[in-house]
């Protein structure tokens, strides 16, 4: 968090040199865009000219010959004007909407790339504020600031040039106030931007308190907390309402001090013009075209201002859009091995061999980056259509060996053969395609029933998707809802029950017709009949398949060809269930346990 | 108008501050009028040589030292304008930051009221109530109703005040050049008017498919997983890829839209402008006016024009705040629990009779049923049964956190409806099943009840709940902090964290309400050891599935639909025909049944 404040403070070349690679596509919609908007800045200094053409030509010479004239030249200035105010908006917000989507586009693609190891250490929150706020912000700023900056520049040189043409020596006074006006609106713009940033700060602590105060409502009841909790956040509302009566104090110091400035600069027009009137030096027309002068200097001044302090922040969001875009993957297909075989989006099925289902871990070590190692040594062979239950604690590292199975992770020594192929001379989604994967926590896309158990095989019929249901008995529950199969599951499944979508989760894996499978088991408890259903969905689903199975369940566990007890990321016993019990060991407490446990709730919940 | 009238509520204490920046409004607005009259003067009357009309403006001239004396000394002038322009830069000041501060106090109080308010509504309430609505209401709908005051209102006002202000000067200026000049403002205004509420669709298309692209970048992250296992990176590409499409097309339209807006109010404006200049020539010409009115004309239009079109824009969305306003009224509408109602808060020792009670959470249908046992001060009482027989409906009554309809509940011989809720809590440890922690250190979620806490205390209770060790082995120990920004604790974690939390404040009344499902055999040992090795003792009550933990009861009952079917010690429920023998059995048959399979 520090760190990324201290960027605010300087505008980096570097950051936004790299920024520059990915503006290239854009380039002529920029060259276009700033064109219009010089075109805007000169248009704009141009109507204090015609005002001072009407006050010369006609109320001086006290005449309305010509007026007609004028009024059309007037007009097509109005109907210039319009038009580049429509091409401009409409231009930069197409730029706009283009590089968000394409950066976006990008950075989708990258996230889906990237290894599972990339997510092991970052929110889902955090990677969201970088694709949809910073992207939003970055695209923002990139495409409208840079084209007010050239209407601002644009718009002050018309409006000098102009006032050197009327007037060399009045426009030099009268000019006098920009650098003042300058300083100051860069010295408040940073001050404004600042305490914005502050406001928004708390704004998230604010929303994050209401946050607890719905979902704690129960323990704050349990332990009489009301009145701390309140007085807790009274103190971050208090700091909200200083903090954003400080903003708009200093906002509204900036406005009246650049608006008397700007009447200093009208007040030495008046009186330096006024004088050279009476001399005669210049016109009526060319005094009043002075003072709309100097009323329309302070806006772009004021534009530029806040431009620079935006690009600040928006420096901090591409620093942030670029680290992701840049990331490299951790597990990457060989060039060869692309070449062959195809890469995760443009994948070349038709040179992958077919997959038999035998398995070796030969000599896998595994340790995390920051140095923790997890497997050493580890050996381990499987026949196709075995079923291997892994068993152990929490952080025993048993995920860590479906995680390597998987290829989820590579491991940091050692090899992996699938039908004796090393697996890193093939694609990442060979072994991925010919798996079936069932999570502990059922995650399920919004969309119909259908369209989640279709993403297990997208050339899935309706008759294949009806077939997997009714193998794992979810065929009944989902006939039984009024929509049937055409069922919204809502936003992460959440319409149905955590039992429905184990089901459904079951049904995906299984629609794929994969050699290898991996199932997390729940350990949660459902109710008994979805609990006994699932159950046997498990038997039919791993029958004949390549498996790995953290097992929580009994009957799973009884039910598997092999038993491996992990402890410390070593195989402590090993063997089927009979073998392992009569060892009377560690499983053989294990099991006990877990035994009493659920027979203790079978009875229970008769 | 009713929320209206809740807006002024809300006021309260502020509407005096709130009228100031008002009157700032208009007194700022009313300087505005005045510069465009000094370039008029000073072009007509002191550079040229036409008589003052106005006696106002004639006897400030002669104040001044007279006609002449400043036609000398034109940087007179100058000083009046920078004067009024400061003059006018302190009430636009004034107005801002009164107007702030009395929206900013008044936000302050609608997010503290609703923020009480939320954790004040019965137990009930937040069983079934929908975060993600109320977080809505408590965040966009508050500030909402900021911008309406600190912004929207103020500046309407400031609006219309310029309007009123900047007619009459004209009018007294030149009544057929001020309808010139009011020629295509109301078409301006009714344009922006018509324009921003027929565009309010494309607003929320723009949103709703933002939305939609936002919810499909989230299921891609939540989900990495299934994507990656089944190798479906190049579907959910095509997938997002839709959606960011969508969004793109869709805010195009809008902003395309928008510049049409802003290109034909450009067009308005400025027509309204050259209308003003040509007609103005006109009549000088035609000797109707001097040069200096036409002068103050064109800067009078100029002004009015950015906040008639800025106008339409407003009002249309000042409706919002009212809608809002409504929202969260039906928030603090909600009745709320009395904590302290007859401040009864007699001593408690913990004995409790429960005598034929009944508890039902929908009329006719009750969750329990004559419930009637006996417990004395330092007892433990045990509850076995099936899910949903109404073993936690039965302890959440203790705390007051639901109400019995029939029969009597009595603590120490006092009846429990009669004392303070905050009291019976505050006397009651309820140890929850699913325990919430809040974002703070492990050590502030320890003495959550009572933070001035000494640290001595929080360790002998992270001790006692098994969890001591398990906090030193975090890098920060005591001060690591929960949560999505600090360590994320295993259910086993979360509820040791819970009984640590819950214990350090001594009660004389404990509820255990399975709060050690997570927590594997061996923990829940020790931890009912070091329970029972306190020094003061405290009546406990347990609610498991696990014969060990309630064996050690005084009083064991079996619930099943809401009645007590057994009632007894373990020595006597396990010569007794029933569910916790049946229990009890699988224990003892376990070995013969593990090796038969």
């Amino acid at each position: 968090m520090e760190k990324e404040n201290l960027n605010y403070d300087k505008i980096q070349i570097g950051v936004w040199k790299n920024f520059f690679k990915y503006l290239k596509p854009y380039k002529k919609q920029f060259a276009i865009l700033t064109l219009m908007m010089i075109a805007l800045g000169i248009l704009d200094s141009i109507f204090p000219l015609l005002t001072k053409y009407a006050i010369d030509n006609f109320v001086e010479k006290n005449t309305i010959a010509g007026i007609k004239t004028f009024s059309i030249v007037y007009l097509a200035a109005v109907i210039a004007l319009a038009l580049t105010v429509y091409l401009f908006i409409s231009k930069a917000g197409e730029l706009e909407m283009q590089m968000a989507y394409d950066i976006r586009k990008m950075g989708f693609e990258k996230l889906q790339l990237l290894p599972l190891s990339y997510y092991d250490d970052k929110a889902v929150g955090w990677l969201m504020s970088r694709m949809t706020s910073d992207i939003s912000r970055l695209s923002e700023t990139i495409s409208w600031s840079l084209v007010d900056l050239a209407w601002g520049f644009s718009m002050m040189i018309a409006v000098t040039i102009a006032m050197v043409r009327l007037n060399a020596k009045l426009a030099l006074i009268t000019l006098s106030v920009v650098p003042l006006i300058a300083i100051v609106s860069f010295y408040f713009q940073k001050k404004i931007l600042q305490a914005q940033r502050g406001v928004r700060k708390i704004n998230s602590k604010i929303t994050a308190a209401y946050n607890e105060d719905i979902q704690g409502a129960k323990t704050t009841k349990t332990l009489v907390r009301e009145e701390i909790n309140l007085e807790e956040f009274q103190d971050i509302t208090t700091s909200m309402r200083d903090k954003s009566i400080n903003a708009t104090i200093i906002s509204s110091i900036y406005l009246p001090i650049v608006l008397t400035l700007g009447s200093v600069g009208t007040a030495l027009a008046l009186s330096n013009g006024g004088k050279s009137v009476m001399l005669n030096a210049i016109s009526y027309g060319t005094l009043f075209a002075f003072i709309s002068y100097t009323t329309q200097f302070f806006e772009p001044i004021r534009q530029i201002a806040v431009i620079f302090a935006e690009l600040q922040a928006a420096q901090a969001s591409a620093e942030r859009v670029f680290s992701l875009l840049n990331e490299v993957p951790e597990i990457i297909d060989r060039d060869e091995v692309v070449e062959k075989y195809g890469d995760l989006l443009n994948p070349k099925k038709e040179n992958w061999p077919d997959i038999k289902g035998s398995i070796e871990f030969r000599n896998v070590s595994f340790s995390y980056k920051t140095g923790e190692t997890i497997l050493e040594n580890f050996n381990l062979k499987i026949q196709p259509g075995e079923t291997i239950a892994l068993v152990g604690e929490t952080g025993s590292g048993k995920s860590t060996i479906v995680n390597l199975f998987c290829r989820f992770y590579e491991p940091t020594s050692g090899e992996i053969l699938i039908d004796g192929i090393n697996y890193k001379d093939m694609p990442q989604n060979w072994i991925h395609e010919n798996l079936g994967y069932v999570l502990q926590s059922p995650h399920l896309f919004s969309g119909t029933i259908k369209d989640n158990i279709r993403y297990g095989n997208l050339n899935a019929t309706d008759e294949d998707v009806i077939q997997a249901s009714k193998l794992v008995d979810a065929h009944d529950f989902i006939m039984e809802t009024e929509k049937g199969y055409e069922m919204e599951v809502g936003e992460g499944g959440g319409l149905l029950s955590t039992g429905q979508k184990q089901l459904i989760s079951f049904a995906r894996a299984i629609v794929r017709n994969p050699r290898l499978f991996v199932l997390d088991e729940a350990t949660s408890s459902i109710d008994t009949e979805t609990e006994k259903i699932i159950q046997d969905a498990i038997n039919k689903v791993l029958d004949g398949r390549t498996s790995f199975v953290i097992a929580h369940r009994l009957s799973t566990i009884r039910n598997a060809d092999r038993i491996l007890v992990i402890r410390d990321g070593k195989i402590e016993e090993m063997g089927n269930h009979k073998e392992l019990i009569k060892k009377k060991g560690y499983y053989y407490n294990l099991y006990t346990n877990q035994f009493i446990e659920e027979k203790s709730l079978d009875v229970l919940s008769q | 108008m009713k929320n209206f009238k809740k807006l002024l509520e809300f006021m309260e204490g502020y509407k005096l501050i709130y009228l100031l920046g008002m009157i700032s409004i208009l007194i700022s607005q009313m300087l505005t009028t005045v510069t465009p009259l000094i370039l008029s003067t000073t072009v007509d009357s002191i550079i040229g040589e036409k008589s003052i009309s106005s006696p106002i403006i004639q006897s400030i001239v002669n104040l001044l030292g007279g006609k002449e004396l400043i036609k000398e000394r034109l940087w007179i002038i100058g000083l009046i304008l920078v004067f009024v322009a400061v003059l006018r830069g302190i009430f636009l000041y004034l107005k801002n930051t009164l107007a702030s501060k009395a929206a900013e106090n008044t936000t302050k109080k609608i997010r503290d009221r609703l923020y009480d308010h939320i954790q004040r509504l019965p137990y009930e309430f937040h069983v079934k109530s929908e975060t993600g609505e109320l977080i809505q209401k408590c965040t966009s709908d508050v500030d909402t109703i900021r911008r309406f005051l600190a912004i929207q209102l103020v500046e309407v006002a400031g609006s219309i005040f310029m309007l009123v202000f900047i007619l009459y000067v004209m009018l007294t200026l030149n009544i057929k050049l001020t309808l010139v000049s009011i020629l295509v403002l109301p078409i301006t205004f009714f344009f922006s008017f018509i324009f921003f509420t027929k565009v309010k669709k494309n607003f929320e298309a723009s949103d709703e498919a933002e939305a939609r692209m936002t919810t499909t970048l989230q299921e891609n992250l939540t989900g990495v997983r299934v994507v990656k296992a089944f190798s479906r990176q190049e579907f959910e590409v095509n997938k997002f890829d839709e959606k960011n499409l969508d969004y793109k097309n869709l805010t195009y339209k809008l902003i395309k839209n928008l510049s049409l807006y802003w290109a034909l109010s450009d067009f308005l404006s400025m027509v309204q402008v050259g209308c003003v200049i040509i007609f103005g020539s006109y009549l000088t010409y035609k000797g109707e006016i001097s040069l200096g009115i036409l002068i103050a004309f064109t800067s009078y239009i100029n002004m009015i024009i950015w906040p008639v079109r800025q106008m339409g824009r407003t009002l249309t969305d000042m409706g919002k705040a009212f809608v809002s306003l409504g929202r969260i009224d039906e928030i603090l509408k909600e009745p709320i629990e009395v904590l302290e109602e007859n401040h009864h808060e007699p001593k408690i020792d913990g004995n409790i009779e429960f005598k034929n009670v009944y508890f039902e959470y929908e009329k006719g249908k009750p969750v329990l049923k004559d419930i009637t046992f006996n417990i004395k001060a330092g007892q433990t009482i045990a509850f076995i049964g099936p899910t949903g027989s109404g073993k936690s409906s039965l302890v959440h009554l203790l705390p007051r956190l639901y109400e019995y309809n029939q029969g009597s509940i009595k603590i120490d011989g006092i009846e429990l409806n009669t004392i303070d809720k905050a009291w019976i809590r505050k006397n009651v440890g309820l140890v929850l099943q699913e325990p919430f922690l809040y974002a703070k250190t492990i050590k502030e979620n320890i003495r959550l009840a009572n933070p001035s806490m000494k640290d001595s205390r929080v360790f002998d209770a992270a001790k006692i709940a098994s969890i001591h060790e398990d906090i030193n082995s975090f890098e920060l120990g005591y001060e690591t902090l929960v949560g999505e920004r600090g360590v994320s604790l295993s259910g086993g974690q979360k509820q040791r964290m819970a009984i640590a939390r819950t214990i350090i404040n001594n009660s004389p009344i404990v509820i255990f309400d399975d709060s050690l499902s997570a927590v594997d055999t061996e923990t829940d040992i020790s931890i009912r050891k070091a329970l029972k090795e306190r020094q003061n003792k405290a009546t406990t009550f347990i609610i498991s599935h696990r014969i060990s933990t309630v064996s050690e009861a005084d009083l064991i009952l079996v619930i099943d639909k809401g009645k007590i079917i057994q009632r007894g010690t373990h020595n006597s429920l396990i010569n007794e025909e029933g569910l916790y023998k049946r229990v009890y059995n699988i224990q003892n048959s376990l070995d013969d049944e593990v090796i038969n399979l």
